[in-house]
């Protein structure tokens, strides 16, 4: 059984509205578990199960928990970020609008366990289902106790709110979500200091992705050293792969990490449509490194993605066949960061410009060595300078394509000297 | 519902800001937000003009200037690319009459692109109104333009 | 304390330390672009980046705080290679125009560009051009050359409390305008200037009048006289190279006249004038239960501010007229008709740190006869070092020489006029001994004086102790407008100054200036201050000589029409606030 179904195990078995639908298959139970637990246990469940973000930096939970457990300043906030806006990726939505009430169960565990006071959940405005799923979710939660004052008759009061995005997918990033929150525009703050030290209205804020919040209730269930035999050692538990592009069965899909991509593409995904033949794969999302077919046997996992310099661990797989020129590919993730950059920094700001004008030089055979370096030199630059994971990530696809597809790139060139040859 | 009549249900602090402004666009037939809607927005969350037009201008759901009763979404991303989405583009742009970018003369349909609308799994796709569309055609595209062309002639 | 290496050199700092700081206790002073000192860390430009050996990204050197057992490369050639990439960018969306450029030889892009070695610019140029702003009399904005540091936001939002201009759009599209893409207009800019004096291009400049000052200058048939505000005397020296804080008045007034002026003279001394008639205002307000707190009137950035966002308090705000439009009124009567000079034929110039002054200068209200404003041209600071470079003159070498008479007497009570409290201490130098009827055993009231926000202070006349208070940034200025507003605030008199440090720290004055720049020219200011034989304008002969020639007496019929004015609401129909 190549999927495991541990976080999707109610979707599509139960009516996502029904309370009790979700409350007759073990629906709170964790929560009314972790309720009696010490506070500092929880955690120390968190933290031996190794819960790695979801949203795409992987960054350790429980650490991330103990910081805002340790902070004495109140209000303390929890910040659910379904900003969803990586291209490629739709498992959060595919979470919210199938097992809305698990999310919750993760949010309010870990507020507990952290003493949060109020909690957001930011949805992507193109959301406009599950914003409606959540915002119904949530007051089911609160007319049975779930959320509120005295939750579970103990002294624990927590309450969530829905909010909305405007169409910004820089907001997915911690400090753009919260100056959105904070009504602003979605522009990055300087770090440190750090959400869980100063966050939403200066205030120590948790933030962590639909998924992850959704792994909760699991932890607390099997125990963090149980979650953290499946998977790898650098990357436990299980991963919900988006998988979309040129293959037969697109959709969500809930694997361990350790699963070659390989297996998710053929076994999982029905292999590529139409007979047609496999060109490349992207991982992640637009952020993410572009790959050649015979590198598909690689496994999902932090360690191994970070090789390509970039934190792309939201798990998208975008596969994509030969009818496709690699540079229109290039041209159109790079418009997408163009198009959704904040304007902050320098690099990001007045660079992706720059990368589309080469790249177009490639698609219009036009281009020279001369540009092939200063396109690599200017990704590299964007990725080591940039303020923010968007900049930071937006030139990976052509980092790696220059890696792995550098013959594409050389055989471009020549064909622009070629028409140039036979232009005299 | 009036302006004043959406504020009231807000608290008049600056983070309510984006509620406001989704939520007043979204009761105009044009929706756009004048200068002199940020004006009485600004005054009313306590802030100052230029900061409620540096938000509006920000995110891509706003506009200072008036668009067409339906803004048809298209993603043109690699997910929905590699799956079609130019067919669906000059699909809506020979249906319509226009370009991307431009609105209708009738002022019925606004074209633009949107960023990745997280239905890959059901591209390509497309979002008006509030509605997302999915695993679509250039037949099905026909079919929906009619039905919206029918709602405003009903 | 943090140990740490810097370009393999050891290091010992303090906990806190910034890369950029720790680099100078070891001589390097990493470039930096949007850094401005005593602003916010925007970290935004990303030239300040250095390596970190063992970390894959580069890092800001301006907000990065050094951790134990760092090393640091702040020139590799990763380094190199990304800030020469990132200026090229800067570059490539900019009017590189540099020859035809006000701030040629004086802009930090520039600086940088060949500090970094930069000879050639792989990017193309992608920039979309914008109409440039001159709507107005005071400051000029170029959207084609703005760089997106965010300076101008964080001085005219946090250090000013205004926010008029913001970031517009995002990414390659983003600009930064005031409110709805408008032009800066007087419903909601008060052209103080602090945008252009932190700008680091040509983005905001002011409104450069220089070339008309030279066609006056050689006009024949003109007689074209200067004045020149208290705070020039410890500030020009600046723009000739000299170190904050030289006092160099003497050389001012002799370039000027090499320059080609009929006559310099000293606002100095229609800053006494001021203090007479001000004085002797709120001594009326308060024997005879006036309108009170008072409010100091001689800042054209306060006044617009006041006009705009505040109009119930106006009635507060003295109705003395500034001393540059004092003198510009006295001249264009008193001396004009002394000198038997036609009014067509007389321009009178004035040199003042400020933006706001050129704004002033033509309202309306300051034309005494109708027909000729009293100030034809202000010139900011910059425009005088500009005029000075201009001619060629060896300004070091010149002599000191003295203002010409009959405005050239001053005290000391006008010197400080400069610097934020100096009105104050001024003003209650005189009223004190007028109200008091005999010497003040000590005329430093030090605590109006400093860099401190909000200034406070208890003063005896006669049998009653009054508080007064002072306030520098409008920031400031606005909490002690609300109280005014809404009738809590417990002072008699209030100086208000727009500018961080009063006028010293105007936005016409020399670039780079920082909190310890501005303290070393009000050291200068107190200075000049102490020197000065005479320190109270009302023990000024030729103020006196003034009122007995042709005032009157202060607050006279004459004096009210040449010296007062009122103001009035400038509040935009869409009331922001």
């Amino acid at each position: 059984m190549l999927e495991m179904k541990k976080i999707t195990r109610r979707c599509g078995k139960i009516n996502p509205l029904s309370i009790e639908d979700f409350m007759a298959t073990d629906g709170y139970e964790m929560l009314k578990k972790a309720i009696k637990m010490d506070k500092i246990a929880i955690i120390e469940e968190v933290e031996k199960s190794y819960l790695r973000g979801r949203g795409g930096a992987g960054f350790p939970v429980a650490i991330k928990m103990k910081g805002l457990a340790k902070e004495i300043a109140t209000p303390k906030y929890m910040i659910c970020n379904a900003d969803e806006g990586e291209p490629g990726n739709f498992k959060d939505r595919y979470l919210m609008e199938n097992d809305p009430h698990q999310i919750i169960e993760g949010m309010i565990i870990v507020a507990y366990a952290t003493q949060a006071n109020q909690g957001y959940i930011y949805i992507r405005g193109e959301y406009d289902n599950a914003i409606n799923i959540m915002k119904w979710t949530i007051e089911q939660a609160r007319k049975n106790h779930f959320l509120g004052k005295n939750i579970l008759g103990c002294d624990f009061d927590f309450d969530i709110e829905v909010r909305s995005g405007a169409g910004s997918y820089v907001c997915g990033e911690e400090f753009a979500l919260i100056e959105s929150l904070e009504g602003k525009p979605g522009r990055t703050r300087v770090k440190p200091p750090f959400p869980t030290q100063k966050g939403l209205f200066n205030q120590p804020t948790l933030i962590n992705n639909v998924e992850t919040f959704a792994n909760i209730p699991f932890i607390v269930d099997i125990g963090g050293q149980a979650y953290a035999k499946i998977g790898t050692p650098s990357s436990t538990g299980t991963k919900l792969i988006s998988l979309s592009g040129n293959v037969k069965h697109k959709g969500v899909y809930e694997v361990p990490f350790g699963t070659p991509i390989i297996d998710v593409i053929n076994k999982l995904g029905g292999g590529i449509a139409n007979n047609r033949k496999l060109k490349m794969v992207q991982l992640g999302g637009a952020c993410g490194p572009i790959i050649p077919e015979y590198m598909l046997d690689m496994v999902i996992d932090y360690e191994r993605f970070e090789e390509f310099e970039s934190k792309t661990g939201a798990g998208a797989i975008i596969v994509i066949d030969n009818r496709f020129d690699m540079f229109d590919i290039l041209l159109r993730i790079v418009e997408f960061f163009a198009h959704e950059s904040c304007g902050k920094c320098t690099p990001c700001r007045e660079g992706h410009i720059q990368l589309a004008n080469l790249i177009k030089k490639f698609i219009n055979c036009e281009a020279t060595i001369k540009d092939l370096i200063s396109l690599e030199s200017l990704a590299r630059v964007m990725h080591q300078t940039s303020l923010c994971g968007l900049g930071q990530s937006s030139p990976t696809s052509i980092i790696a394509t220059l890696r792995y597809f550098r013959d594409e790139y050389l055989d471009r060139i020549e064909s622009s000297d070629m028409i140039k040859g036979e232009g005299k | 519902m009036v302006l004043h009549e959406i504020l009231k249900q807000y608290p008049r602090t600056e983070d309510s800001l984006i509620e406001i402004l989704l939520a007043y666009q979204a009761e105009k037939k044009d929706h756009f937000i004048s200068n002199e809607e940020i004006a009485e927005i600004a005054q009313y969350v306590q802030t100052t003009e230029s900061k409620v037009c540096s938000v509006l201008s920000f995110y891509t759901f706003f506009s200072n200037k008036p668009r067409g009763r339906y803004i048809i979404y298209v993603c043109k991303d690699v997910p929905c690319y590699v799956n079609e989405s130019a067919n669906i583009v000059r699909t809506l742009e020979r249906l319509l009459g226009i370009k991307v970018g431009e609105t209708t003369p009738n002022k019925m349909f606004t074209l633009e692109y949107a960023s990745c609308l997280g239905y890959c799994n059901q591209a390509p796709a497309m979002r008006i109104d509030g509605k997302t569309y999915t695993d679509l055609n250039p037949d099905k595209v026909k079919a929906i333009i009619s039905e919206y062309r029918g709602k405003q002639n009903a | 304390m943090i140990h740490l290496k810097i370009n393999n050199i050891d290091l010992v700092v303090e906990e806190n330390t910034t890369i950029l700081n720790a680099a100078k206790a070891c001589n390097i002073k990493i470039p930096t672009l949007c850094y401005y000192p005593d602003l916010n860390i925007k970290s935004d430009c990303r030239i300040c980046v250095v390596e970190i050996v063992g970390q894959k990204g580069l890092v800001p050197s301006c907000s990065t705080i050094v951790r134990e057992g760092m090393e640091i490369k702040t020139n590799s050639p990763r380094v190199l290679n990304a800030r020469r990439t990132i200026t090229e960018l800067l570059l490539s969306n900019h009017d590189a125009n540099c020859t035809a450029c006000v701030k040629n030889m004086n802009c930090e892009l520039q600086s940088l560009a060949n500090k970094l070695g930069i000879d050639q610019n792989r990017f193309p140029s992608v920039l979309e051009r914008h109409p440039i702003d001159d709507n107005n009399p005071a400051i000029v904005r170029n959207p084609n050359r703005c760089i997106k540091c965010g300076r101008c936001i964080d001085v005219c939002k946090n250090i000013q409390g205004m926010n008029v201009l913001e970031n517009m759009n995002r990414g390659h599209d983003m600009v930064i305008t005031p409110a709805y893409g408008k032009y800066l207009s007087d419903d909601l800019c008060v052209f103080c200037g602090q945008c252009a004096s932190v700008c680091p291009v040509a983005a905001i400049t002011e409104k450069d009048e220089t070339d008309h000052v030279w066609k006056e200058l050689h006009d024949p048939n003109k007689h074209v006289i200067v004045q020149i505000a208290p705070a020039i005397r410890v500030s020009l020296g600046e723009e000739i190279g000299k170190k904050p804080g030289s006092i160099v008045t003497g050389k001012i007034v002799s370039a000027l006249r090499l320059l080609g002026f009929d006559r310099v003279f000293d606002t100095d001394f229609t800053a006494d004038l001021t203090i007479i008639e001000e004085g002797n205002e709120l001594i009326h307000r308060i024997t005879t239960g006036g309108i009170l707190p008072m409010m100091t009137s001689c800042c054209p950035g306060w006044i617009s501010f006041v006009e705009q966002r505040y109009p119930e308090i106006i009635d507060h705000i003295s109705t003395c007229k500034s001393p540059q439009q004092m003198f510009g009124a006295l001249a264009k009567s008193y001396y004009a008709k002394k000198e038997n000079i036609d009014l067509d034929n007389l321009v009178v110039v004035s040199i003042m740190p400020c933006t706001a002054k050129k704004y002033e200068a033509k309202r309306s209200e300051m034309s005494v006869d109708g027909k000729h404003q009293d100030v034809d041209i202000v010139l900011t600071t910059r425009e005088l070092g500009k005029m000075i470079r201009q001619m060629g003159i060896d300004f070091e070498s010149l002599p000191e020489e003295d203002f010409d008479n009959p405005f050239g007497i001053t005290t000391g009570a006008a010197a400080i006029f400069g610097a934020t409290g100096g009105v104050m201490e001024a003003a209650l130098r005189t009223v004190s001994e007028i109200v008091n009827q005999k010497p003040l055993e000590n005329i430093n009231f030090t605590e109006v004086r400093g860099l401190q926000g909000i200034k406070e202070a208890e003063v005896t006349l006669g049998d009653a102790k009054i508080k007064v208070a002072v306030a520098h940034t409008l920031a400031n200025a606005k909490q002690l407008a609300e109280q005014v507003k809404n009738k809590t605030s417990p002072y008699t008199f209030i100086e208000i100054m727009t500018c961080p440090g009063g006028c010293i720290g105007g936005g016409g004055q020399s670039y780079g200036t920082t909190n310890r720049i501005r303290q070393q020219r009000i050291d200068a200011t107190y200075h000049v201050d102490e020197t000065l034989t005479i320190r109270k304008s009302h023990e000024n002969p030729a103020i006196q000589s003034i009122y007995n020639d042709f005032l009157e007496k202060p607050l006279s019929k004459v004096s009210h029409k040449l010296l007062h004015t009122h103001y009035h609401s400038r509040k935009n129909s869409e009331g922001s606030n």
